[in-house]
């Protein structure tokens, strides 16, 4: 790992911010920028990271991980944007319905899972929706010191396409568009079939789309060092259960709509975490005792590990049985 | 000696395995001497994998040995060196134009492997996913951490620095940035007292 500005810890590195402006992409997306309200910048940061922004729905607290889309090296700004989900469970609606300009927001330190190697010598980015938001921050730092990059971003109209026609203008021999109902495609075999050594390629956008890159790389010969992939995953509902946590000697009930990880942090215990997605590891946690099945939905823990029953991901993965008891 | 199976020892020791086919849309595959033998071994009978190979083949000790077995492979490309030097620039120049889901494969000796994964690297293909085979001398290119020359064939320890003189002892430490094992002054705290030099791995 690089040097991360510090280890984050729930409630300790989260910087106060102030929603300073709301955009309208177009129909689904809605662009956020933040500022500090202790006036001071923001750390930089490196291409490819996510916050998590904490926002309070009367009771409720909210924490979503989100791509930060700003330019890395200005500090005076973060700045997200966000995919409508009129299915999911409630915090994109929330940040498209209920923020106003002014309102107050924690966000944590960037941390990033989805970096630019830079040794490679040119980078290969594929896009699939909203998925290209790490991308614009990736660009801009590409830009800023020289890096060879060309995109590949598909979306399902061009209506849809957040910030395709700004990025087409900007680098016309960078940018391929395609649109789903003008019945376009990414010539994906063709493409990783004809890049110089030394290429890395990225892939972010819905989960068919990455599996789709990521098997083709392989097939054709790429190392799976040089293909990076990112897909958050939201925490799915599922069947309630009640969960003992040994360490701080409490009996807590999961409900439906809500994670292990969420349940905890419900009632004040001090649970790890930083990306909520199951992609980081920082929330694993040791199973103590186990009479039931745990049902794994992160892409963080090995298979070996999922199966063997010993450690849990608490902000996507559930349990269905008689009994849990964790060491948190 | 042509397969020797190296002790065990630190996690800077570079080790080798088998060379085997894997998927890809080119295969650039680059044996010095015994090294002929693995690609023998590893190629088969696989007209596919063939029509679709580069072999760069570096006689630097063998001379005619190997040279019509390995063209009697019929591999889409086939190129002889009398050296590594001599055919570095043929290895430039595939690297500069071979695409991404090429697989690379190397044998022969740690000091060629060593060599030849550096170059590639340097084209920016990661170092882990680069086959490695084990062929002939178990000798080592070592750099004197002292004056820094490079001194190759070395085959006992402690050895005499080509450049500066210093009799150095051979570290399992290794460098794939220098492609080179480092060699240390073994008599650093009591001048002249040199160990009678060994033979490697004896």
């Amino acid at each position: 790992m690089t040097a991360a500005p510090q280890k984050v810890e729930p409630g300790l590195d989260i910087i106060p911010a102030l929603v300073d402006k709301i955009t309208k992409v177009n129909e689904l997306v809605t662009r956020f920028e933040f500022k500090r309200i202790d006036g001071k910048d923001f750390p930089v940061f490196s291409a490819g990271s996510h916050t998590v922004i904490e926002m309070k729905d009367g009771d409720r607290t909210i924490r979503n991980p989100y791509s930060l889309m700003s330019d890395p090296e200005d500090g005076s700004k973060y700045a997200i944007s966000v995919r409508r989900d009129d299915v999911g469970r409630g915090g994109s609606l929330f940040l498209h319905k209920k923020i106003k300009v002014g309102d107050k927001v924690n966000l944590t330190y960037p941390l990033n899972l989805f970096s630019l190697d830079l040794r490679a010598r040119k980078h290969l980015f594929f896009a699939g929706g909203i998925g290209i938001t790490p991308f614009l921050s990736m660009i801009m730092q590409l830009e800023s010191s020289n890096g060879s990059w060309e995109l590949h971003y598909a979306t399902q109209t061009e209506e849809l396409a957040s910030y395709g026609e700004e990025l087409k203008i900007k680098y016309p021999k960078k940018v391929n568009q395609y649109f789903d109902d003008a019945g376009q495609a990414i010539q994906l075999q063709k493409l990783l079939t004809t890049q110089p050594i030394g290429t890395h390629v990225y892939v972010c956008g819905p989960a068919g789309m990455i599996k789709w890159v990521t098997s083709t790389a392989n097939n054709v010969g790429w190392p799976t060092a040089n293909v990076h992939s990112e897909e958050f995953l939201a925490p799915k509902p599922g069947k309630p259960f009640q969960v003992r946590l040994c360490k701080s000697d409490l009996i807590i009930d999961v409900g439906e709509n809500e994670s292990l990880l969420e349940a905890m942090e419900r009632e004040g215990v001090n649970a790890p975490f930083s990306c909520r997605g199951g992609a980081c590891g920082q929330c694993e946690t040791e199973i103590v005792e186990l009479d039931g099945e745990l049902i794994h939905r992160d892409h963080w823990l090995e298979q070996e590990e999922q199966d063997s029953g010993t450690k849990i991901m608490p902000c996507v993965s559930r349990f269905l049985g008689n009994s849990l008891v964790i060491d948190r | 000696m042509s397969k020797f199976v190296f002790p065990p020892s630190i996690h800077s020791r570079p080790t080798y395995g088998v060379l085997e086919r894997r998927d890809g849309i080119f295969h650039i595959i680059i044996a010095e001497d015994e090294g002929a033998e693995a690609v023998i071994d590893f190629v088969g009978s696989d007209k596919f994998f063939l029509s679709k190979s580069h072999i760069i083949f570096v006689a630097t000790k063998s001379g005619e040995k190997y040279v019509s077995r390995l063209k009697s492979l019929e591999s889409a490309q086939f190129y002889v060196g009398p050296s590594y030097s001599a055919s570095l620039q043929r290895l430039q120049k595939v690297l500069e134009a071979a695409k991404m889901g090429s697989q690379f494969y190397l044998t022969g000796t740690e000091g060629f492997m060593g060599q030849a994964q550096n170059e590639i690297m340097k084209a920016g293909f990661p170092h882990t996913a680069i086959q490695t085979e084990h062929r002939g001398s178990v000798a080592r290119r070592m750099q004197c951490v002292h004056c820094k020359g490079i001194t190759e064939d070395v085959i006992t320890d402690p050895f005499v620095c080509d450049h500066c003189g210093l009799n150095l002892f051979v570290r399992d430490h290794y460098s794939r940035r220098l492609a080179a094992y480092q060699g240390v002054r073994v008599d650093a705290e009591d001048h002249g007292n040199v160990p009678e030099p060994v033979e490697l791995y004896k």
